[in-house]
């Protein structure tokens, strides 16, 4: 177990972590008017189009895929009657999917952000710094897929998958971590990264996804002494 | 069911004379910062022509307000959240900021900089946005005064169908007038009811209808919502902004800056009451040429002990149901019916009216335009103008030319009743019965659409600090975005009174 492995397979995870917890608390609570999309539809709209919808979709996609690959064993995915063979063929073709849409669609906003000049001035150096993670996260995770399918030198839910669920435990297992492929070391590690930034930057709108939206009236009162008067708009009947 | 107090304006488009003064006195005050270059919380548009931004009140395209689904129920056009949630990442109502006009300035320093030259140097045009140079090809008020009308007004979404070929000919004889536009503040906001995060809000006082700019996520429905186009998206900032109704005024009893700044005198602004029971029944009603009756039928006649008793126990304070007594905007829209909602049709119940102008029609008749018609004859002026008439229906009252052809007369019969004082000096009280108006009425009428006198004009009833956390006194002078200033100029600012501090205070107590 070299110190470097120790570092990123257990300092770096957890460290992490606590960016991204005490960082959101932190954000959340001094900076609520920086706390936006920051869409950029209002200067390009045709291109964002493909680009930002392929890129959502696909990443949901993705996230759904490391969900079934990495947090549940494959005793569970066993037990209900998926057996590898069925497992490969899943992750074969929802993967692939999943990160051809994440390319394309990323390809497509780094690309107009950096050729249209109107979307290129509202970029932030935390942009370019979580475009370029980001990039390198998808596309190191797409080999990750092809590798695995192409050749057998990956097994994630060997190696990769208990090490990541032994962090739960806080008990880190770095060993299983050993002789993993390089690529999938990588995509590992830049993802910590990801998380690290993630409050600090843009990447926060993800938890503004509007769920309250679903059981609110639509027709909103505030007063000014206070309260959200959701029960007073909903008896004006506004639907 | 509760009683609500509203605030209103209402516009007389008889005296807007074009001269932007409100948009610009506006602008200096709300949107002259990054991001907001090209904003106009107020607007001054030509008609015929397409607006700002370009063609908005074309729903088919923006699908902006309500409609009735088939079961007769109230949905907003662009449809539900569902459909909205799945479009998030990009929306495609969302009008691109060309619909608006990239914002520019001149390369001035080029002037000074260029070398000699046989030929005197040009400022160019330069984004104000990217700072790339600019082929212009639109701008604010390109089509301001018919300028490229034959281009531009001939798309105005107003002179669809039937009437296109009418106005046209209208047009050889110079038919134009001036829309001055600010956010209706609507009774039944589609904008706060297309906001994923709650962000946007109306305020249970006044009715103003706000962002919350801390709890605003960009998700821009409101934008799209908003079949008035008239919220905004702050493209530096990533959140959505609107015209505030300059509440801190308001609250002080002072008339917005568009209205206290405008040069032809012509904003009143008052209070209404309403029974906040009948707004989904008033925006529901089945027939288009039916809501503006309906809208009527919500607000609640002042005058009516009852009305005051039951407001009074509904918390609305007394000076502001006293200050509803006195409304203009009651008056000229509910009493006398010489006021029209723009657009009545987008079901959102908008609270900014206008008094159609009676000028067109009136130099046609006095000036002869029209042989057809009796220069003596007004009121059969009135009738016979069908294209105006129509045109302006299409705009104030969903098609439906009587409520306007019922104000102009009234108006018209309002020049005539005074002309016969001040000629015969004996006013015929006759003309006033014949449009339906008491004469004592005609003179309040007179003073309020005609002298209009400040006092008059503006019946603001001030806010009530007792009501709440933070007394409004202590953000006088304070703009409600001022700490976004700070930091995005960098500017010199006198620190030991921080304005952020009270916002958030009011704003998270009301989460
Ligand atoms: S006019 Fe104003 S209140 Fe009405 S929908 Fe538009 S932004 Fe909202
Ligand atoms: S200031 Fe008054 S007269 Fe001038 S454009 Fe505005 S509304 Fe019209």
């Amino acid at each position: 177990m070299a110190a470097w492995q120790v570092m990123l397979y257990a300092v770096l995870p957890y460290a992490a972590v606590a960016a991204f917890v005490v960082g959101h608390i932190w954000r959340y609570r001094v900076d609520q008017y920086r706390w936006t999309t920051r869409s950029t539809q209002m200067l390009e709209s045709r291109w964002l189009r493909y680009g930002s919808v392929a890129f959502h979709y696909g990443a949901f996609a993705a996230i759904g895929g490391h969900v079934l690959g990495i947090l549940i064993p494959a005793s569970w995915t066993d037990a209900v009657g998926i057996d590898e063979d069925a497992y490969h063929v899943i992750s074969a073709v929802g993967g692939i999917t999943a990160g051809v849409a994440v390319i394309a669609g990323l390809t497509i906003l780094v690309w107009r952000r950096a050729r249209i000049a109107r979307v290129r001035v509202t970029t932030t150096r935390m942009d370019v710094v979580v475009f370029a993670l980001l990039a390198v996260a998808v596309i190191s995770g797409m080999a990750v897929t092809i590798l695995n399918n192409v050749t057998d030198t990956i097994h994630y839910r060997e190696n990769v998958a208990p090490w990541f669920r032994s962090l739960f435990a806080l008990d880190p297992d770095v060993r299983t971590m050993d002789g993993v492929h390089w690529v999938l070391q990588a995509h590992v590690s830049i993802v910590w990264l990801l998380y690290a930034l993630w409050p600090f930057s843009r990447l926060v709108h993800a938890w503004s996804i509007p769920v309250d939206w679903f059981r609110r009236s639509p027709v909103l009162f505030r007063g000014r002494a206070g309260r959200p008067r959701h029960a007073s708009a909903a008896r004006s009947g506004v639907r | 069911m509760p009683i609500r107090a509203q605030m209103g304006m209402v516009m007389n488009l008889d005296k807007c004379i074009g001269c932007h003064t409100c948009s610009v006195t506006c602008k200096n005050v709300w949107t002259n910062r990054r991001g907001t270059e090209y904003v106009w919380f107020n607007n001054v548009e030509t008609r015929p022509g397409r607006g700002y931004p370009r063609d908005w009140e074309d729903q088919d395209r923006w699908r902006g307000g309500w409609t009735l689904d088939r079961k007769g129920k109230l949905k907003l056009k662009s449809g539900g959240r569902i459909k909205k949630a799945l479009n998030i990442f990009h929306n495609p109502d969302l009008p691109t900021i060309d619909d608006f006009y990239e914002p520019w300035t001149y390369d001035y320093e080029h002037l000074i900089s260029a070398p000699s030259s046989e030929h005197q140097p040009v400022a160019r045009p330069e984004s104000q946005i990217s700072g790339e140079p600019l082929d212009l090809q639109w701008g604010p008020n390109w089509d301001d005064d018919l300028a490229g009308s034959a281009e531009h007004a001939a798309n105005d979404p107003n002179r669809r169908g039937a009437l296109e070929e009418r106005i046209r000919m209208e047009f050889e004889q110079s038919f134009m007038m001036y829309l001055p536009r600010i956010c209706e503040h609507c009774i039944n906001p589609s904008c706060v009811a297309s906001c994923p995060s709650g962000a946007m809000y109306k305020r249970e006082e006044d009715g103003i209808v706000l962002v919350d700019q801390e709890t605003c996520r960009g998700w821009r429905y409101c934008v799209s919502g908003c079949p008035y186009k008239k919220t905004y998206f702050n493209w530096d900032t990533g959140k959505a902004e609107k015209c505030t109704f300059c509440y801190p005024r308001i609250e002080a009893g002072l008339p917005t800056v568009c209205a206290e700044t405008c040069v032809g005198r012509l904003r009143h602004i008052g209070v209404v009451l309403y029974d906040s029971d009948s707004v989904v029944a008033a925006a529901s009603v089945p027939d288009e040429h039916d809501l503006l009756g309906a809208q009527l039928g919500m607000f609640l006649d002042p005058e009516d002990p009852e009305v005051r008793r039951r407001a009074e126990a509904d918390g609305i304070p007394h000076d502001w149901i006293e200050a509803a007594r006195r409304s203009p905007v009651y008056d000229l829209a509910v009493r006398w019916r010489v006021a029209l909602p723009l657009h009545p049709e987008y079901r959102t119940l908008p609270m900014v009216w206008y008094v159609p102008p009676l000028s067109p029609v009136m130099s046609l008749v006095e000036e002869g335009v029209d042989p057809d018609v009796d220069p003596g004859d007004v009121f059969g002026a009135i009738d016979q103008l069908r294209i105006p008439v129509e045109y302006l229906a299409s705009m104030l009252s969903a098609g439906d030319p009587e409520p306007v052809r019922l104000a102009l007369r009234r108006l018209a019969a309002m020049r005539a009743y005074k002309r016969t004082e001040t000629v015969d000096g004996d006013a015929d009280a006759a003309l006033a019965r014949a449009v339906g108006i008491e004469p004592e009425d005609m003179e309040l009428m007179f003073r309020q659409v005609a002298i209009g006198d400040y006092d008059d004009r503006y019946v603001i009833p001030k806010a009530h600090p007792e009501a709440g956390p933070v007394d409004p006194n202590t953000l006088q002078g304070a703009c409600g975005l001022e700490w976004v200033d700070r930091e995005i100029r960098g500017g010199e600012v006198d620190d030991s009174f921080d304005l952020r501090d009270h916002i958030v205070r009011v704003e998270g107590q009301a989460r």
